[in-house]
């Protein structure tokens, strides 16, 4: 029978079937962060459980801790750090700490590392797991009972999704980041739009993406609802990790990881790349999202009552008039981060657009690489001095800082940012904050033009 | 684990409430479960300074004693965070009814035995505007037989089989699945060297 990438994964990692119509599967890495592993830890206690297979665990501090120095922020924050630190001392599971070149934000450190690798599947306390996908890999999240599940038992009961293929027909133009491609396909395909999907990204714009480019997209496929995203592995997918720390000591080579000739998925969309342009966010939904040189939608659409109602909210929290031009809004704040956009090739792209340029005055412009090997690397090739001559705060610090505030990077009531970050909810990056997703060469040109921006100005100007 | 579940039933019509509405991370910085009904919907239910909001539908009376939610579209996307699981059960809702829930969400639901039955949209009108009306409305959620009823109105809910059975027994399910231990040493055995992950420490 001809198979979908997705049911190979599944196939191949299947235990058993249970009596009640999930399955066991079998998780070949899985990932930790602070906020969400203490609970499960303290589960394993209670049950007087040890984890059932220590080295395939890795922990890493990422969502609290402070950016702008190593030390603790407040003694809640600290608190979770060092019990973090505490239970992997104890269950002897490797801990990437504050102070640890390794450390960063699990989703940026995990292929740096060379730990991922096509064929695996992946589990995280952390939504955005789907990143792993651009490798061919089965990756997910998981919530903190679960996390107790895997440390015990190194399975997850798990239910086949559904499949969608997602497929970008032609190529996108020089000017169209793999940011503005997903941005795009949360736009079509809806929030929740895929809820119990996993959703398989197809077509030559995809594949022309690097690495990088394929992290960004398989990252924000969980902004749509998919469960699991995932692109076939080719050459490239298999030699990511050449030269890393775990490169070459893992090789999943069981099957062929990419779909089969002619296999069916159970929805096809797709999108003409021809499509998309660099697109924003205007609302508070993923989904609410248009080409940098549109409006906010207009009120009288004719549209059912109800999708009035969520328009006029997230217009009214977002502070903006129905039908203005995007580009004519006017920012407070620029962010270059999370796990989404803050790898090498994103903080080169933003460097581009502001070298020999300055951050307009009045915008507070900060950029926190997404790991410390990151940060080295950029301080190797001199961006952090393009960053810091624009007049960009150059973190010294790694982790998910403003993508959720939840250190002491917290954005102030009303706030307006343009953000590399992947979710612009209401409060997200701080109570009354108001965020506009956008790719991280788009953000560099908010910053420069103190507005919402095309960033081909700045491109056409440059070549 | 009960397999009826009733209640006040309150409507919460807005679509993609994501977790960081139903627990804002603010209240994320915790080792334990506890304490986290202060934090549910708070920037909804509680102003700046600390007064609830009488526009929010769980402070009015009668929604107030409502221990069932009648959501929007997509609820419970975004975060994985449990918190916001633990946190409705401490608010003592029960049961949240929807067209569409996020995967997590969901799965995060059924683990500690709050039940999420998804209605078509007919059915999904009828019940918003029941709970909506001035007094309320009291529903049943029969999990065993996947009807709810509200009044003279029933309509059935779609659940999958192991949530169903697993909110009817309300198993542990880390300990349940130890019970499988040797079919997990028999598919290790099948791997290769190459594919057992060891992270350098
Ligand atoms: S960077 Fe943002 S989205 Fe990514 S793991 Fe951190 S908080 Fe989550």
């Amino acid at each position: 029978m001809k198979r979908t990438l997705y049911d190979k994964l599944v196939d191949a990692h299947k235990v058993c079937d249970l009596p009640d119509g999930d399955m066991l599967i079998y998780v070949d890495f899985h990932i930790m962060n602070e906020y969400t592993s203490p609970q499960a830890f303290s589960g394993l206690d209670v049950k007087k459980l040890k984890v059932w297979r220590p080295e395939a665990h890795l922990a890493v501090i990422d969502h609290v801790n402070a950016t702008k120095s190593a030390e603790h922020h407040d003694a809640a924050s600290q608190l979770l750090i060092e019990n973090l630190e505490a239970n992997c001392t104890k269950h002897d599971i490797a801990f990437y700490g504050l102070g640890d070149k390794r450390q960063g934000i699990e989703h940026v450190v995990v292929p740096e590392q060379g730990l991922v690798s096509p064929g695996m599947l992946i589990a995280c306390g952390d939504s955005h797991t789907t990143t792993y996908g651009a490798f061919g890999a089965l990756g997910f999240g998981i919530g903190t009972s679960e996390v107790e599940h895997v440390l015990a038992t190194q399975t997850l009961r798990y239910k086949r999704l559904k499949t969608m293929l997602v497929e970008i027909e032609g190529d996108t133009a020089p000017s169209v980041t793999a940011k503005d491609i997903i941005m795009k396909v949360v736009q079509v395909v809806g929030a929740g739009g895929a809820n119990g999907f996993a959703v398989e990204f197809a077509g030559p714009a995809i594949l022309a993406q690097s690495m990088s480019g394929r992290m960004t997209i398989c990252n924000m496929a969980v902004e749509l609802g998919a469960r699991a995203a995932l692109i076939s592995a080719d050459e490239q997918a298999w030699r990511m990790s050449d030269g890393r720390p775990h490169g070459g000591k893992f090789r999943f080579d069981n099957e062929e990881w990419v779909s089969d000739e002619g296999a069916e998925f159970d929805a096809v969309v797709k999108i003409s790349a021809t499509d998309i342009a660099p697109l924003v966010s205007w609302g508070t939904s993923p989904d609410q999202s248009v080409p940098i040189d549109g409006h906010v939608p207009e009120f009288d659409d004719g549209k059912p009552a109800k999708e009035m109602a969520a328009l006029r909210r997230a217009i009214d929290y977002m502070g903006l008039e129905a039908g203005q031009a995007v580009n004519s809004i006017a920012i407070d704040s620029a962010f270059i981060g999370s796990c989404t956009n803050s790898r090498i090739e994103d903080l080169r792209a933003a460097a581009k657009i502001l070298k020999n340029r300055k951050v307009a005055a009045g915008v507070n412009a900060i950029i926190v690489p997404g790991s410390t090997l990151t940060r080295m690397q950029a301080e190797a090739e001199g961006l952090d001095v393009i960053f810091t001559d624009a007049g960009f705060d150059w973190r010294p610090e790694s982790g998910c800082s403003m993508c959720l505030a939840m250190n002491n990077d917290i954005a102030m009531d009303g706030e307006r940012i343009a953000s590399s970050t992947n979710r612009n909810f209401e409060g997200r990056q701080g109570r009354g904050a108001r965020t506009h997703l956008m790719s991280p060469a788009m953000v560099a040109a908010a910053a420069i033009s103190g507005r919402l921006a095309d960033v081909r100005d700045f491109q056409t100007e440059a070549e | 684990m009960p397999k009826l579940v009733t209640g006040l039933a309150a409507p919460l019509p807005l679509s993609n409430v994501d977790t960081d509405v139903i627990m804002p991370k603010r209240f994320l910085i915790t080792i334990t479960r506890e304490g986290l009904a202060e934090g549910t919907f708070a920037d909804l239910r509680i102003d700046d300074t600390g007064a609830n909001r009488p526009d929010f539908v769980l402070n009015k009376d009668p929604w107030n004693e409502a221990t069932v939610l009648v959501v929007g579209d997509n609820f419970g996307c975004g975060s994985s965070r449990e918190h916001a699981v633990w946190g409705l059960n401490q608010l003592g809702i029960t049961a949240i009814i929807g067209t569409s829930f996020a995967g997590i969400f969901y799965d995060n639901a059924r683990k500690n035995g709050l039940t999420l039955p998804i209605v078509t949209p007919e059915a999904h009108a009828t019940l918003m505007e029941l709970a909506s009306g001035d007094k309320g409305v009291d529903i049943l959620i029969d999990i065993e037989q996947l009807k709810i009823t509200a009044g003279d109105f029933s309509a059935p809910f779609q659940m999958d089989a192991a949530t169903q059975s697993s909110l009817i027994k309300g198993e542990d399910d880390t300990l349940d699945s130890l019970n499988y231990s040797d079919n997990i040493r028999a598919y290790e055995n099948t791997l290769s060297d190459a594919m057992r992950v060891s992270v350098l420490k």
